[in-house]
């Protein structure tokens, strides 16, 4: 029998946000920071962002060329798997659907599944579906400032339907693949896809 | 990878508080009753799990404070602001409360008597704890005549905001009054009590030139505190001469200062 | 209800030294590391699969990451072991390291 710490109540959420928390979380008021490894920190001028088709042909844009796409400013939840939740965080981005499209023109095709790349390393896999039709952005401004590089700058993948490491920070490629590949968490434990409201957490969650 | 049998897994065990005393201003000591507690090697130290009445749980690490010969085994807790689990550990526990520990963990970051000196040891604010683990140790083989004294002769280089933030700080100038073999110096970086006349700044170079054992008697150190702190110190005394397999590291958070510094202990191979 | 260690950061102040404050040494990863192995893996040697460096265990730079623990060769940050603990498994992934030698 576990035994109960008398008076430890830990981060606690206010009345009434029940409903807007999936199963098994916790809203909070900060923005933690979680990273597996030491904060990229590539200049601008060095920064690019590249769509990749499965048959290798892909386009990129520099940071001037990215910051000339339509954006778009949003207002979401996010869930991350360590059980916080964070309501109505202010973002502006890019929209998944905008790359797509300026992609087409280069004759970059889409295919089923996505690989995100970052910096440092990081991967993880989201089916194409979860990213268009105003699901997805990459992010570069966060509560009406540029997102800080703890954070993901200077672009993130912002994906806020699924549990938060799907939204790969420190974004560089998105890579279309035909098979899908699990990514840096999901080959470690974690649910392939880690929808929030089913509690997808852990593979062999339902 | 298959989960491994229960067997070799570290339990968690219930932990009732015994005593809480304060160390400082922000540090707390707080002493437990752990049955079935299996011993421990000083520098090690334990995860804390914490469960709320709702069965909300979360856990930390904490370097073990006591002995291992003591009947108790005794943490020491620094408050962080906005912390979820240090505030509760320095201001909510008393005696008679409950939480959960897991322990003795590291097998790298340890020193008993056996491992033998001369003993540098270099602690700033609450990296000070593992380190007091292997001065109390030491001072208390030593008192059953168990090791010969100056070969396991001790300085303990210790940097502190200001006089009344020393942990430890009377029970140090005990120990240090009662055996000439071991040595405590202290630096002060934000503020310092009239006439102090010791140092008055944070380590650099020329401190550990002048505090550090010769590097030519090898001798066996250890640094704990926050990471800016202990990636300088051991970088530096690599670089006055000192073997990087004798020069042993703990890093805690959060840090005070702002650069992140490359790493600097070099492997011979 | 289930339970599950929840790793929360320490501080409410967001900064690139709160980051690098969740990298702690070697042995703070011990406690699951000790779940895996009968002897302590802090203690074992563990060659860089990125550069070759060869050092303890305990002195890889560990993220405490609260999804799982990354640990980095301090030379060439390079992942050198993976943990992630979810309720029935815990998973290692050592692809980072060519070897890992643990004496006795």
């Amino acid at each position: 029998m576990t035994p109960i710490s008398r008076g430890f109540r830990g981060r606690r959420q206010p009345e009434g946000t029940a409903a807007r928390l999936p199963p098994g979380q916790y809203e909070t008021r900060d923005f933690p920071v979680l990273s597996a490894g030491p904060t990229p920190h590539t200049p601008l001028p060095a920064w690019d962002l590249t769509l990749r088709g499965a048959d290798g042909k892909s386009t990129r844009w520099t940071w001037d060329e990215f910051a000339a796409l339509p954006r778009e400013k949003i207002t979401v939840d996010i869930h991350c798997v360590t059980k916080w939740s964070k309501f109505a965080t202010g973002w502006e981005g890019v929209s998944i659907d905008t790359l797509i499209s300026e992609a087409a023109a280069k004759e970059v095709k889409t295919s089923a599944y996505v690989l995100a790349r970052s910096d440092g390393g990081y991967t993880t896999n989201v089916p194409l579906a979860d990213l268009t039709n105003g699901k997805a952005w990459i992010a570069f401004g966060y509560g009406g400032s540029p997102l800080p590089p703890e954070h993901g700058g200077p672009a993130r993948l912002l994906v806020p339907h699924l549990y938060f490491w799907k939204s790969a920070k420190w974004v560089r490629e998105l890579r279309f693949m035909d098979t899908d590949s699990p990514g840096f968490w999901e080959s470690l434990g974690y649910h392939n896809y880690g929808d929030p409201w089913r509690e997808q957490r852990y593979s062999g969650d339902e | 990878m298959t989960a491994p049998p229960t067997a070799t897994r570290i339990p968690w065990r219930t932990a009732t508080v015994a005593s809480v005393a304060p160390e400082t201003a922000r540090t707390r000591t707080v002493v437990f009753d752990v049955p079935g507690w299996p011993g421990h090697r000083p520098g090690q130290h334990v995860d804390v799990r914490l469960t709320a009445d709702d069965g909300y749980q979360t856990e930390r690490s904490y370097s073990i404070a006591s002995a291992p010969n003591d009947a108790r085994l005794a943490l020491t807790v620094e408050r962080l602001d906005d912390g979820e689990v240090s505030p509760y550990l320095t201001e909510e526990l008393r005696a008679g409360d409950q939480i959960e520990l897991r322990g003795p963990i590291g097998g790298y970051f340890v020193w008993d008597i056996e491992t033998g000196g001369p003993l540098f040891l270099v602690g700033g604010g609450s990296g000070i704890v593992p380190l007091m683990a292997m001065v109390r140790h030491r001072h208390e083989s030593l008192a059953t005549a168990a090791g010969d004294a100056h070969s396991l002769r001790t300085r303990l280089l210790y940097s502190s905001r200001a006089w009344d933030e020393i942990i430890y700080r009377d029970e140090l100038a005990h120990l240090a009054a009662e055996d000439h073999t071991l040595e405590v110096v202290h630096t002060l970086t934000r503020s310092a009590p009239e006439g102090w006349s010791g140092f008055r700044r944070r380590i650099d170079k020329e401190m550990l030139a002048e505090t550090a054992w010769p590097a030519r008697e090898n001798p066996r150190v250890f640094v704990c505190g926050p990471t800016p702190l202990v990636e300088s110190v051991a970088g530096t005394l690599v670089e006055l001469g000192h073997q990087p397999a004798l020069v042993k590291t703990e890093r805690f958070g959060p840090t005070g200062s702002v650069t992140p510094q490359s790493t600097t202990t070099k492997e011979s191979k | 209800m289930p339970k599950r260690p929840n790793q929360r950061l320490e501080g409410g102040d967001i900064s690139d030294r709160a980051v690098d404050s969740l990298r702690v040494d070697g042995n703070a990863a011990a406690g699951v590391l000790r779940e895996i192995f009968a002897s302590d893996l802090t203690t074992g040697r563990a060659k860089c699969a990125g550069c070759g460096m060869t050092r303890p265990v305990g002195a890889l730079h560990v993220y405490s990451h609260g999804m799982g623990v990354v640990m980095r060769c301090p030379s060439c940050d390079g992942v050198v072991l993976r943990i992630a603990r979810t309720p029935t498994t815990l998973w290692l992934d050592a692809r980072g390291a060519v070897s890992i030698a643990i004496s006795g």
